[in-house]
C-alpha cells in the first residue's frame, strides 16, 4: 500500500472520526517495499495541495524515512522553468508513489485499534463487537 | 408473502449479507472479474469530468475497472472482498483497501467525489441501504458529488426480464462454468463441473434511489436510467 494512501485513511470506528487523534494512523512493525512506477510530475503537483503535509511528515518520521521540508514545496520547487522535475519532486514521487507498506499494522491514535496490512493490502473490516 | 419468504425477510441484515453476498463474491472473484472490464457510459462521463488532481473514493470497487478510467485523479478504492481487492490493486496510480461500506476508513467531509457502483443493492434491509448512502455522502467535502448506481427492477428487455410487478428482493444466480482441466489444478477456483452461486439483490424501483438519497440527508443533483440500472448523482444536504 503506497504511502500516499495513508493521507486518505483513518479509523473505521464511527466514534473515532470526530477525534483528531484518529488521523493519521500510525504504522507498527511496518515492512516497507519499493514498487517502481512511472513518474507523472503533473499528477504529483496536482495532488500536493490536497495532502495533509503535517500527517505526511509524521508518517515519514515514524517510518524512519528521510525528513521532509517544514512546509509544502511550492510549484517552483517542484518544477524548473523548463518544466523539468526537480529533485524535490522526484523524492516526493519515490516517497508517495513508490514506497509502500508491505506488511505490518496501522494503529488508531484515538482508540488503539490495529488494522493488519498483509501483502500490501490493509484490512479495515471490524470485529463484530466493534461494529 | 409465503411463510418461508417472511422468515427470509426477517433474517435479513449483516449475517444474511455475509452468507448471500460477501462469501459469494469471495468465491467467484476472479471469474466475476474476467467478465467486468467495460466501463458504463454514465460512470465514465462522471469520472472524466473531474478536474485533474481530484481525490475520491470508489466504494465497493470490485475488480477496480473504474480506477483505470481517469489517470489524472487519485482514487482510493475499497471492497468487502479481499480477493477482488487483490485484483483491483494492480491499477496504478490508485490505491485499494478491504473495508465495509457501513464502516469506511476515511475522513468525513473531505473527498472531492465518490462513486459506488452496483453496491448499495446488496444491502438487505431498507435501513441498511439508506445507511450505506449516508456513509457514502458523509465522505464528501461541501460541493463534492457522489455517483450511486443500482440494479433496476424495470428491465423487461434484459435477459432477466424483470418488470414492475416482480418481487424486489431476489437471489440472482451466478454460474461458474466447470472445466475438466480444473480437476487436476488444485490452485484454480474453477470447479470441474458447473457450479451455481446465488447473490442477494434488492432491485430498485423508479424513484427509489432518489428517495434513499433524501432519506440519507442528501440532495439529488441528477438522476436517470442506464441499461437496466438506476443512477443518481448526489451531494450532502445543507446540514
Amino acid at each position: 500500500m503506497k504511502l500516499l494512501t495513508l493521507n486518505f485513511l483513518t479509523c473505521a470506528i464511527k466514534t473515532c472520526k470526530s477525534n483528531p487523534a484518529s488521523f493519521p494512523l500510525h504504522p507498527k512493525d511496518a515492512e516497507l517495499e519499493q514498487i517502481e512506477i512511472d513518474m507523472n510530475p503533473i499528477f504529483i503537483r496536482n495532488i500536493l495541495p490536497r495532502l495533509d503535509w503535517v500527517a505526511l511528515k509524521t508518517l515519514s518520521s515514524e517510518l524512519g524515512l528521510a525528513s521532509l521540508p517544514e512546509d509544502v514545496p511550492t510549484e517552483e520547487e517542484l518544477m524548473g522553468e523548463d518544466g523539468e522535475a526537480t529533485q524535490t519532486l522526484k523524492d516526493l514521487h519515490v516517497l508517495l508513489m513508490e514506497t509502500g507498506i508491505a506488511s505490518g499494522r496501522l494503529c488508531c491514535g484515538a482508540c488503539g485499534h490495529e488494522y493488519a496490512v498483509k501483502e500490501g493490502i490493509a484490512n479495515f473490516l471490524l470485529p463484530s463487537h466493534l461494529v | 408473502m409465503a411463510k418461508n419468504e417472511q422468515d427470509e425477510a426477517l433474517s435479513r441484515g449483516e449475517g444474511y449479507e455475509e452468507e448471500h453476498v460477501h462469501s459469494v463474491y469471495e468465491q467467484i472473484a476472479s471469474h466475476f472479474s474476467s467478465t467486468r472490464y467495460k466501463p458504463w457510459p454514465i460512470i465514465e462521463r462522471f469520472l472524466k469530468s473531474l478536474p485533474a488532481g481530484s481525490i475520491g473514493l470508489d466504494i465497493g470497487c470490485g475488480n477496480g475497472k473504474y480506477l483505470a478510467v481517469n489517470p489524472d485523479i487519485f482514487i482510493v478504492g475499497s471492497d468487502r472482498s479481499h480477493n477482488l481487492v487483490k485484483i483491483a490493486s494492480q491499477h496504478q496510480p490508485h490505491a485499494v483497501a478491504v473495508a465495509d461500506i457501513l464502516d469506511l476508513p476515511h475522513q468525513v467531509h473531505f473527498f472531492d467525489f465518490a462513486i459506488s457502483i452496483a453496491v448499495v443493492h446488496h444491502l438487505s434491509t431498507p435501513e441498511r441501504r439508506i445507511e450505506a448512502v449516508r456513509s457514502i455522502l458523509q465522505t464528501l467535502k461541501p460541493g463534492g458529488q457522489a455517483l450511486v448506481y443500482v440494479w433496476a427492477l424495470e428491465q423487461e428487455s434484459s435477459r432477466r426480464g424483470w418488470s414492475e410487478k416482480d418481487d424486489q428482493d431476489v437471489m440472482v444466480p451466478w454460474v461458474m462454468k466447470g472445466s475438466k482441466k480444473a480437476k487436476n489444478d488444485s490452485n484454480s477456483e474453477t470447479p470441474s463441473t458447473d457450479k451455481t452461486f446465488h447473490r442477494y439483490y434488492h432491485l430498485y424501483r423508479k424513484g427509489e434511489i432518489e428517495h434513499d438519497v433524501e432519506a440519507a440527508g442528501g440532495k439529488v443533483v441528477e438522476a436517470g436510467y442506464e441499461k437496466d440500472n438506476w443512477w443518481a448523482i448526489a451531494m450532502r444536504g445543507e446540514t
